[in-house]
């Protein structure tokens, strides 16, 4: 008997288990057993799917290349395994041992068997095809596990613990597993970073990638303070490893506890919301994704988290979810909730809480659902009250005229005078002063006289650091870099002799942020108060 | 409020070899007429050397910085020496990081400028 593999669609195929007791019939060379291999197209299935009985090849009219290797291979008589319509297998016979012909009995004999043996070899390729597709769940669970296993090895096993910072995350993966991470990184400095990213695809894959980028995202972390080189780095490595048609988005930050300052960058990932006592602002960074094209450069940009305040971090899982009439979550929701949420310490229970209420009960989450939230604790303090971290020596506005800079100065010196600052501190600090508000007025508010100038002293409570904000409407124009006047052109004639604002400030002061949102710039100027700081400009 | 801020008043005169222009208030954006004339008389006078007096000024900012520059810009064209007295110590500094001081040499006072006007300053 031979055994025939046909690789026809849908219909499974003889094989040991079903081998039918009949005496095995020969074919060729007494004992040989060969195998056919019909391919799926060949008509003569379909003829024998139609076909009652046994078939004698030699009287048969009919060719095909299937019939022709039967007849090669000494195939006499076919026996179709037909079951419920459907061509399961074939029994081959070939010539009898006796080399006399087969009898009507025989071909009777055939007949019953193909009968019985039709049904029972049918039964046995279901089995064995529920069998395989238990292996593959299995395999694919296993895989799912290995995934999920990955993935919570790698997330933080607990939340940074930062004084006066509340910092919250959320992960819930799909049933497929994402590829969605978050992780801190706590710098030398004390300042935070803290990052969230997506890969592409699902599963192993997805998990490895995962597990690369968080470690190149750490390496680079150990060589720069800055989220835009720490994902130029992290790009360029990567690239090289990462399979084609996935890449990773990813937003990183870092804030100084200090001073609420965070600094940021995006490697396209979904923009990120920080909620302020004027509104939600959405914090844009241009940067492509990371894995998709090497020597790729990242915007950094600049925010405060004043008390109170926080940032919110979320991947696409939350954004797409669906509710039960294909709806999505969406951005703008999101966005809305931030602002609506009546306690933001209270931000993700929140969040997830109307999430559950958009899907309905029953939800099959589509894609991993990862939130980080980080918050500066404090309530926002009235006027001069002390809190926890920082106390507000004053808080007042100017209208934006010429001359004005010096009412801010004098302003900022009676609020500091407590503090006794050294004379050479004192006066650079002024000049920082003035030079920053000059440059709020003329160039953020035009000198509108409607637009007020803001300022806002304030002191860290343990008097580490003494920090003057000022704030002016200039709708998100950046503030170019501070760069050394060229001294030697200015004197030749060929740049103007103006241009020494920024350049002033930032050699007057320890440290300078420029927040730009979407209404208004704020420049902190911050000066050490501790003599023994490492920052020597101040001294 | 009153207006902080305090007009500047310039005044040249000779002494020896130098023209000293003494400035009592502000040298800001409001400063640029008064010390354009200022400086042109000096120039008139036909001195070797242009002393800035900052005896009386408490207050430079950026844009005063940026009339220096173009009062230096002129001298330097017609080969007259610019130097400064009474600057305090922080505007000592800011005119070392700013390089001004590369350009212009810082006196303490009138008198230490004056030995100073034969021998070029930068």
């Amino acid at each position: 008997m031979t055994t025939t593999e046909a690789s026809w669609p849908n219909q499974a195929h003889p094989n040991d288990q079903a081998e039918p007791a009949l005496e095995p019939a020969q074919v060729g060379t007494l004992g040989m057993m060969a195998s056919l291999d019909i391919p799926a197209d060949d008509p003569f299935l379909n003829y024998l799917q139609n076909t009652t009985g046994v078939v004698d090849i030699e009287r048969l009219n009919f060719d095909s290349p299937g019939v022709q290797s039967l007849r090669e291979a000494g195939v006499r008589l076919i026996l179709p395994l037909v079951s419920q319509g459907a061509l399961v297998g074939m029994i081959n016979l070939g010539q009898r041992l006796s080399e006399q012909d087969f009898s009507s009995d025989d071909r009777r004999l055939l007949g019953n068997l193909s009968t019985q043996a039709a049904p029972a070899v049918r039964v046995a390729q279901l089995i064995r095809q529920q069998q395989e597709e238990a292996l593959e769940r299995q395999r694919i669970e296993q895989e799912l596990r290995v995934a999920r296993l990955i993935q919570q090895l790698l997330l933080p096993k607990s939340l940074p613990a930062v004084e006066g910072w509340q910092v919250s995350a959320y992960y819930q993966p799909a049933r497929a597993v994402g590829g969605d991470f978050y992780d801190f990184y706590t710098f030398p400095d004390g300042r935070m970073g803290f990052v969230i990213g997506d890969v592409t695809d699902k599963g192993v894959p997805a998990a490895l990638v995962m597990a690369t980028t968080r470690t190149l995202l750490r390496s680079a972390a150990e060589q720069f303070m800055s989220p835009g080189k720490i994902l130029e780095r992290t790009n360029n490595q990567l690239i090289e490893d990462i399979p084609p048609k996935m890449f990773v988005t990813c937003f990183y930050a870092i804030l100084d506890p200090q001073s609420g300052h965070v600094r940021y960058a995006n490697a396209g990932h979904d923009v990120p919301y920080q909620w302020t006592a004027d509104g939600v602002v959405e914090m844009r960074a241009r940067g492509m994704p990371l894995g998709l094209l090497p020597g790729m450069q990242y915007e950094e940009k600049e925010t405060r988290l004043g008390p109170g305040e926080c940032l919110l971090l979320y991947s696409d899982g939350l954004a797409e979810a669906h509710n039960p009439q294909r709806e999505m979550f969406g951005f703008p929701r999101i966005r809305e909730l931030v602002g609506q949420s009546p306690a933001h310490a209270e931000l993700l229970p929140f969040l997830l809480d109307n999430l559950s209420s958009f899907t309905g009960p029953g939800w099959e989450q589509e894609d991993d659902v990862t939130m980080v939230m980080v918050r500066f604790v404090q309530d926002q303090p009235a006027d001069g009250q002390v809190n926890k971290l920082t106390k507000t020596l004053a808080r007042f506005e100017l209208p934006s005229q010429p001359g004005n800079e010096r009412l801010a100065t004098q302003q900022v010196v009676e609020a500091i005078e407590p503090l006794n600052l050294p004379s050479a501190k004192l006066e650079r600090l002024k000049t920082a002063v003035a030079e920053a508000t000059m440059n709020a007025m003329e160039h953020g508010n035009k000198f509108d006289p409607d637009l007020p100038v803001k300022l806002e002293v304030t002191v860290t409570t343990n008097d580490a650091d003494l920090m003057v904000n000022i704030t002016d409407r200039g709708h998100g124009q950046p503030i170019p870099d501070a760069e050394l006047p060229d001294l030697t052109a200015k004197l030749a004639g060929e740049q103007s002799p103006r241009g020494w604002g920024l350049f002033l400030i930032q050699n007057m002061v320890d440290d300078m942020h420029v927040d730009i949102d979407e209404m208004h710039h704020t420049v902190s100027l911050v000066i050490h108060l501790d003599e023994g700081a490492e920052h020597g400009k101040a001294n | 409020m009153e207006k902080p801020t305090n007009p500047l008043v310039a005044t040249v005169r000779m002494h020896g070899q130098l023209a000293v222009i003494d400035m009592a208030g502000d040298i800001d954006g409001f400063a640029d007429e008064t010390l354009e004339k200022a400086y042109g008389e000096a120039d008139a006078s036909g001195a070797p050397a242009v002393l800035l007096n900052f005896d009386n000024v408490d207050y430079i900012n950026s844009t005063g910085i940026a009339l220096i520059v173009g009062m230096l810009a002129k001298a330097r064209m017609s080969h007259k020496q610019l130097m400064t007295c009474g600057l305090s110590d922080h505007y000592q500094e800011i005119f070392n990081i700013t390089r001004l001081s590369d350009f212009m040499n810082l006196y303490p006072d009138e008198d230490s400028a004056l030995k100073d006007v034969t021998t070029p300053a930068s």
